[in-house]
């Protein structure tokens, strides 16, 4: 295989080491944890949940903020996964390139857009 | 030594620069096979369909007026999107997500305890496929209103 790293990385690979691959797993137990404290606020409401139920889980404070980590955790973990994807079928540089920038853009978007229904609760 | 183990042990097709169309359809694919594709296309699924997921969230949290629109879509339907192909991309989007969660938990489980073997690959493949079926049918009667 041709060198790619030193002066000759490719422009659109990854970070060559260990850093993403443990960041993925950190940031997924993130975001295992706070499904399981849901369906647990979920599964432990008594009655049927109408709006006030389910709106006031994300009201709490507590929610609030580890709903926030998570939605950067997420944001975190779709991009090297998406990254790794059009790694692996995308061979031309110019359309790698283009699909991650694309990528960047529409994830950087979606957490805004998360964020800001989060935060006018 | 390699002359012996040519003449006793059956050659094996080589799959190098495989084609989707002429290889693929006879490719025998091992269970945590099955498993790590289904994990890609469920995470591709969902990155797709973010907007939705956030729009369901906005919706269903922002007030009382929002949350009655939230669920008046999957019944009315949206546009030209009747309400019943809106609960199958919600279905899609339910499957996805236990899928790629409980993957996850296998690779974690397999980092943490170093389960490398053969046997744990296969049966914990098999788990991971049938308890996401299981879950995704079980919340899907829920969603289609059969109890």
């Amino acid at each position: 295989m041709a060198v790619n790293y030193g002066s000759k990385r490719i422009v659109v690979g990854a970070h060559y080491g260990l850093r993403d691959w443990l960041s993925q797993r950190v940031t997924a137990a993130l975001m295992a944890v706070f499904t399981a404290l849901l369906v647990a606020q979920v599964l432990l409401t008594k009655g049927p949940i109408g709006y006030d139920r389910w709106a006031g889980i994300f009201a709490a404070q507590w929610m609030k903020v580890l709903t926030f980590v998570v939605i950067i955790a997420l944001l975190y973990h779709v991009w090297v996964g998406v990254r790794d994807i059009w790694m692996d079928y995308i061979k031309s540089v110019s359309a790698r390139l283009l699909l991650q920038i694309v990528s960047i853009v529409w994830l950087v978007g979606c957490t805004g857009w998360a964020i800001q229904v989060l935060w006018r609760l | 030594m390699t002359e012996l183990e040519t003449s006793t042990i059956a050659k094996r097709p080589e799959f190098r620069n495989i084609n989707a169309f002429k290889d693929l359809p006879g490719y025998r694919l091992p269970l945590a096979g099955v498993v790590s594709i289904l994990h890609r296309i469920s995470g591709a699924l969902m990155f797709v369909l973010l907007p939705f997921i956030i729009w369901m969230f906005d919706a269903s949290v922002s007030s009382e007026i929002s949350y009655r629109r939230f669920l008046n879509v999957f019944e009315q339907g949206f546009g030209v999107f009747p309400g019943w192909m809106l609960k199958l991309v919600a279905l899609a989007l339910i499957w996805a997500f236990l899928h790629h969660l409980i993957a996850g938990l296998r690779h974690l489980w397999m980092d943490i305890n170093h389960a490398v073997s053969k046997e744990f690959g296969r049966n914990s493949a098999a788990v991971t496929l049938g308890l996401s079926v299981a879950l995704t049918l079980l919340l899907g009667a829920k969603l289609f209103g059969a109890y």
